[in-house]
């Protein structure tokens, strides 16, 4: 159990290791190859050759790129220091540098956007879960029935439809039609939990729409082919109640797929819902990457790309040691 | 124990016996041929099918079609818009005879020609992508269930850490940073090109996961064996044993990575990373209604029922793909 932790830690290092040098790769050799500076990028239009040079230095863009990575790495174990010879900054660990536009550490830039993806993708996970597994379930056990049909070809719309689509019908039927919910700005869950429930609902609902209709297809396929299984049928011959059999027996199994998915989806989230938050004009970490990207602010984007990598592989590692408490036959070696 | 039994009568037709009709001789089927009895039964798949060629057919003759129904896609028709609110004239954002969909708001430009002219950009890139991702994942999918060992390590951990890489971000990334002529191709050419390469390749390793699995499982078969006891090479096994029975799944996968890749291209162009305007696409549609949606929904309304009938119509095809080739199917 622990050398299989360590193997798969060792493993999740592995992998941020890769992202970051494919990542810094890309975003500095691209400039390159385009022909801009990032000292230019970092300094502005309005900049002479003196301060550039001084940027240089600061930088380190004067480094060769394996160099600047091998910098960059240290910075985010070790913290960093930006000397110019005059001046000295310290960045304390975890240290990704400074955003090329507000120069803000680029750590606390992500802190301050963490509560506010967190929150989305939080509550949408708990609704999608339980929407998406009991209308599953519900539809596998009724099977061929109108409630069957209607759950699945509403499933099947819901796997259809992009978020930026019923980001813009949701709040007009539900807000500007019905006038049962109403839209406000994020509003943070410490400073005011009424206000912030009130924002974070409409999103919650249209996010977590789309995904249960994944998941309530996926479970009901799932649970018509475990009820198939001669186990569920020894255990009615042995007289358990069907209740008993569903929920003990066939439920159990079914949910291991579903584990693997919610591990990929909600990881994926976590590093940022970007088109959930574009759609609500969320200040996230989704806004947050694509708002750098257009402006050009590297470390932000290495930055974010990293959380986000390392939110995933995360969460991968903690659905497979879940395997281990579902299903009792897998062994973590 | 007879609940089974009546389960199943109900499914099968009842045997139609006609007795003029002599008794045919029988025939074999090829599973290609069940498959397509399967599919042909199935109502709803086929009207998926339908719309399908339906759409691909608007999208090869665009042109054909804007010049018969719509205007140019790209001609302003300024007094059709309000000059006050920028919303168009008439109700139903600016439907008429003329212009079936309506009107785009601001600057008027017709919004059936663009959803048209839109259809060849979203289905290029979605066919082509999912091209990209069947070549990709299927061989090394292949590759890496057929010879295991150290390839097969490498491939799987290439496959495990490209899902790990926030994609949605990535393109947007190298999007952006790919200038706007490259190796001769200007403009939308380029631009349709990165979205097919990087789309594309993000996608292989949902693929390649299938095959790699489906391969391990054929490897071990009695005929596999057979083949290599008369002496097949590993190339020919591959190619000659293993491909055919790996053309159902792959088959299915393409069907349904194909509405995603549709759904990619329009969250890209939504996000500014698609094709640049003032080429139409239906996502840049759908970011351009966010701030007039309350006052002109049907712009809202349009290009979000294009994508989602578009999605349906491949999801539904490619679901009743998947049971009619499921060989445990009835």
């Amino acid at each position: 159990m622990l050398v299989y932790l360590i193997r798969r830690l060792f493993n999740v290092v592995a992998t941020l290791l890769v992202v970051s040098v494919v990542t810094f790769g890309i975003f500095f050799a691209v400039p390159k190859i385009t022909g801009s500076d990032p000292a230019l990028m970092y300094a502005g239009r309005e900049t002479n050759e003196t301060a550039l040079a001084g940027i240089r230095v600061k930088m380190g863009f004067d480094k060769p790129i394996s160099e600047q990575y091998l910098i960059f790495v240290k910075g985010i174990v070790a913290g960093r220091d930006y000397n110019t010879g005059v001046d000295s900054t310290h960045c304390p660990a975890p240290c990704f540098g400074y955003s090329f536009k507000t120069e803000t550490p680029v750590w606390d830039l992500m802190l301050d956007r963490i509560p506010v993806t967190l929150s989305l993708a939080l509550g949408a996970a708990v609704i999608w879960v339980i929407a998406g597994v009991a209308t599953g379930v519900v539809s596998a056990l009724k099977r061929r029935t109108a409630i069957d049909r209607t759950v699945m070809v509403g499933a099947l719309a819901g796997v259809s439809l992009p978020i930026f689509f019923t980001g813009m019908v949701a709040p007009a039927v539900l807000v500007y039609g019905l006038g049962w919910l109403d839209v406000s700005n994020y509003r943070p869950l410490t400073e005011d939990p009424g206000a912030w429930l009130n924002s974070m609902i409409l999103p919650w609902v249209t996010l977590a729409f789309l995904f249960a209709a994944t998941y309530a297809r996926i479970t009901r396929a799932t649970m018509l082919e475990v009820l198939g299984e001669d186990y569920i049928r020894t255990a009615r011959a042995k007289g358990l109640t069907e209740r008993v059999v569903i929920r003990k027996h066939a439920l159990r199994s079914t949910l291991t797929p579903l584990v693997t998915m919610f591990g990929l989806d909600f990881g994926g989230l976590l590093g940022g819902a970007v088109l959930t938050e574009t759609t609500f004009s969320f200040q996230g970490l989704g806004t947050a990457a694509v708002a750098a990207i257009g402006a050009g602010d590297l470390p932000v984007i290495m930055g974010i790309t990293l959380l986000a990598a390392l939110f995933v592989v995360m969460a991968n590692l903690i659905v497979d040691m879940l395997y281990a408490v579902i299903d009792p036959r897998v062994r973590l070696t | 124990m007879t609940a089974p039994l009546h389960d199943t009568s109900a499914e099968t037709p009842a045997p139609v016996v006609t007795a003029d009709v002599p008794a045919k001789a029988i025939e074999g089927r090829s599973p290609g041929r069940i498959a397509w009895m399967r599919l042909k039964r199935d109502k709803v798949a086929l009207t998926g099918g339908i719309v399908v060629i339906l759409l691909i057919l608007v999208a090869v003759f665009a042109p054909a079609i804007v010049s018969l129904l719509g205007h140019p896609p790209n001609e302003f028709h300024e007094d059709l818009i309000d000059p006050d609110l920028g919303t168009p004239l008439g109700s139903f954002g600016g439907i008429s005879s003329d212009f079936l969909l309506g009107v785009e708001p601001t600057n008027g430009r017709d919004v059936f020609s663009r959803i048209v002219y839109g259809a060849r950009i979203s289905l290029t890139v979605a066919f082509l992508a999912a091209f990209v991702s069947v070549v990709i994942g299927s061989l090394l999918g292949a590759l890496a269930g057929f010879l295991g060992g150290w390839v097969d390590g490498l491939i799987s951990r290439v496959m495990d850490l490209l899902l790990a890489f926030p994609q949605l971000l990535f393109t947007i990334a190298l999007v952006s940073v790919v200038p706007d002529s490259l190796w001769g191709f200007e403009g939308t050419g380029v631009r349709m090109g990165v979205l097919v390469l990087v789309i594309g390749f993000f996608g292989w390793p949902y693929i390649g996961r299938i095959v790699r699995g489906q391969t391990i499982s054929l490897r071990e078969r009695e005929y596999v064996e057979a083949a290599r006891s008369l002496g097949a090479g590993r190339g020919y096994i591959l190619i000659k044993e293993l491909l055919p029975n790996l053309v159902a799944p792959i088959l299915v996968y393409a069907t349904l990575i194909i509405p995603t890749n549709i759904l990619t291209e329009a969250a890209l162009s939504f996000l500014g990373a698609g094709v640049k305007p003032p080429t139409a696409s239906w996502g840049k549609m759908l970011s351009d209604a966010v701030p007039i949606y309350q006052d002109d929904p049907m712009y809202m309304v349009v290009p979000g029922l294009t994508i989602f009938i578009t999605v349906l119509a491949f999801n539904l095809f490619g679901d009743g793909l998947r049971d009619a080739l499921d060989p445990k199917g009835s």
